[in-house]
């Protein structure tokens, strides 16, 4: 659907050149939300503008639906950008034209009939939930409701595609919510493929199905989401995840001394990743049962990513070398992410 | 006050109404697409070509620079030229219209210049072409702006049209010097300049509520 092949931008400043992009190669599928995160001038913006042209990448091809717009004139370059809508951070509404006349816009530039525009608006203003505001002017409206504008604007010549650069991060939790939510209803609604920019994980997790992690103009990491979440290779990687799912130890651990080996009354420090349907499984309950081992629960934690549930837990097992051992087996044959982190004393937490 | 002082002040006002109205259109006409040239063609713009835009910013701000009531008597052989006479009404609006139209070019380039380059980046995201975009985006944005700026425009035309109207241009300016200075009647003068300063509160007061109106933001 979307084809990135080393992509590379270098733009000309007055402090000399600047490698935003270097060697970028990124494919994305029908019908899926892809989400690119990284940090502040990383090089997202500089990407996504890359997929429309926007920015011209100075090495490279972007192939859409099967043709090179790389190598397409300006005419057919526009005519391609008709199929690819776009949503920006802030906005970019036309401040002196009503909600129903900037949704119209893009039917205006390709000289749409008049009463075709108003059917394709009412209807859109209905997908958005902005029926009551056709007559408003962007000032009178909340961010929210702005970017609500922008996506129906984004909508109007039925793209096949939907770019969005920072959609959300001008704005409050809840409404970001909510406009994930709505993004994530036309993609589905639509079978839009969508392609997500953003520095906040929250927006990944909420609805993306894949990721890519973009660092210094490179692609650190990329992946199906929940992969990403569960096994992050690179440090960047897991930064961006810690700030969601804190790897911290409760704190009765954290300035306590976590051997390799066990001691004397030590136990078992692990923490465990569910995902999916396994995360609803009883799983620790039937290792008790099963096993002459006990388990301490030291910290729990129920999530979801893109609707799929997501647990993890903290736990301490007690018991023989040898049960821990089988136990530990036990738990690698369940879809169970398994990371051990070493012995303690029995006795450090306090209140078991 | 006289019996001839009425219908000598209508005929002026009427005269400087018809030199300001029309060397207004025209200079709008020709002021603003000068002001879309100026903002489109410079660095990073839609148009981007720095030759075109360093010759005409170079010579809209040589005509800036001349002072009015030089500008019009330099260009007489011009205006002759245009007009066939470099005396009488209509004459006098061709340094009008030269003064103004770079004038205008350089406002409307300024209020170009104030609109988020984001909102053009969305027009070219949607397929529009740089006339659309010229069109749809610019001058509707610019509007608001442009009106404010066209009324200043109008209202230094009404202060350079008595200037030409004293060198043989008619209007209220002519009348002021020919009555009220050169033949002592300092009735005409002082119903010449309340004349001039009421028209310059209606065409402000019209200007700031037509832009208040068109102004959304
Ligand atoms: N027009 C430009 N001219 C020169 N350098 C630029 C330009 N646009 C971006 N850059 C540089 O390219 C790099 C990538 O910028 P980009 O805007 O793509 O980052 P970003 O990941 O979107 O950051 P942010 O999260 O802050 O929006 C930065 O170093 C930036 O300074
Ligand atoms: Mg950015």
């Amino acid at each position: 659907m979307i084809d990135l092949s080393h992509i590379e931008k270098i733009y000309d400043s007055a402090a000399g050149p600047v490698h935003a992009l270097k060697d970028i190669s990124l494919h994305i599928n029908k019908g899926e939300i892809y989400g690119i995160i990284g940090l502040s001038g990383a090089g997202k913006s500089t990407l996504v503008r890359c997929i429309n042209l926007l920015e011209r990448p100075t090495k490279g091809t972007v192939t859409i639906e099967g043709k090179n717009i790389t190598a397409m004139n300006n005419s057919e370059l526009r005519e391609a950008r008709k199929g690819i809508g776009m949503i920006f951070q802030h906005f970019n509404l036309l401040s002196t034209s009503t909600v129903f006349d900037n949704i119209a816009f893009p039917l205006q530039l390709s000289n749409t009939p008049k009463d075709a525009i108003n059917s394709r608006v009412t209807e859109l203003l209905d997908m958005v939930g902005l029926s009551d505001k056709a007559d408003q002017y962007p000032s009178q409206l909340s961010g929210g409701q702005k970017q609500r504008v922008g996506i129906a604007r984004a909508l109007a010549s039925n793209p096949h595609i939907l770019l969005c650069d920072e959609a959300t991060s001008a704005l409050d939790p809840q409404t970001t919510k909510s406009i994930l939510q709505l993004i994530k209803d036309i993609n589905r609604k639509l079978k839009l493929t969508v392609v997500v920019i953003t520095h906040e994980m929250q927006v990944i997790k909420e609805i993306c199905d894949k990721v890519a992690v973009i660092d210094k103009g490179v692609i650190a990491e990329q992946g199906d989401v929940l992969d990403v979440f569960i096994t992050p290779q690179q440090p960047i990687t897991k930064d961006f995840i810690s700030v969601l799912l804190s790897n911290e130890l409760p704190v009765d651990f954290r300035n306590i001394e976590i051997k390799d080996e066990p001691f004397e009354d030590s136990i078992l420090l692990m923490r465990l990743t569910f995902i999916g349907e396994t995360a609803n499984d009883p799983i620790i309950s039937s290792l008790v049962k099963k096993y002459d081992v006990s388990a301490d629960l030291f910290f729990g934690s129920l999530d979801d990513i893109k609707g799929a549930p997501f647990g993890r837990l903290i736990i301490g097992l007690d018991g023989s070398q040898d049960d821990i051992h089988s136990a530990m087996d036990y738990l690698r044959e369940q879809k169970v992410k398994m990371e051990v982190i070493g012995y303690v004393s029995r006795h450090a937490s306090s209140h078991h | 006050m006289s019996a001839d002082m009425l219908p000598l002040i209508t005929k002026a006002l009427g005269e400087t109404v018809y030199m300001v109205a029309v060397s207004m259109i025209i200079s709008s006409l020709l002021g603003i697409p000068l002001g879309v040239l100026l903002h489109t063609t410079s660095k990073g713009q839609i148009l981007e070509c720095l030759p075109i835009n360093r010759v005409v910013g170079a010579i809209v701000n040589a005509i800036r620079s001349i002072p009015f009531i030089i500008l019009m008597v330099a260009i007489i052989p011009l205006t002759r030229l245009i007009v066939g006479s470099a005396i009488g009404t209509t004459a006098a609006m061709v340094p009008l219209v030269l003064a103004s139209v770079p004038f205008i070019g350089r406002q409307v380039e300024t209020s170009l210049r104030e609109i988020p380059y984001g909102i053009v980046e969305a027009a070219q995201s949607m397929g529009a072409t740089p006339l659309q975009i010229i069109r749809k985006v610019f001058l509707p944005e610019a509007m608001p702006n442009i009106v404010a700026q066209l009324t200043t425009v109008i209202i230094s035309l009404i202060g350079e049209s008595a200037m030409a109207g004293a060198i043989g241009g008619g209007g209220l300016g002519d009348l002021a010097i020919r009555y009220g200075y050169q033949r002592f009647r300092p009735d005409i003068m002082i119903a010449t300049v309340i004349v001039l300063i009421i028209m310059v509160q209606i065409v402000q007061f019209a200007g700031n509520k037509l832009a208040k109106h068109l102004d959304k933001r």
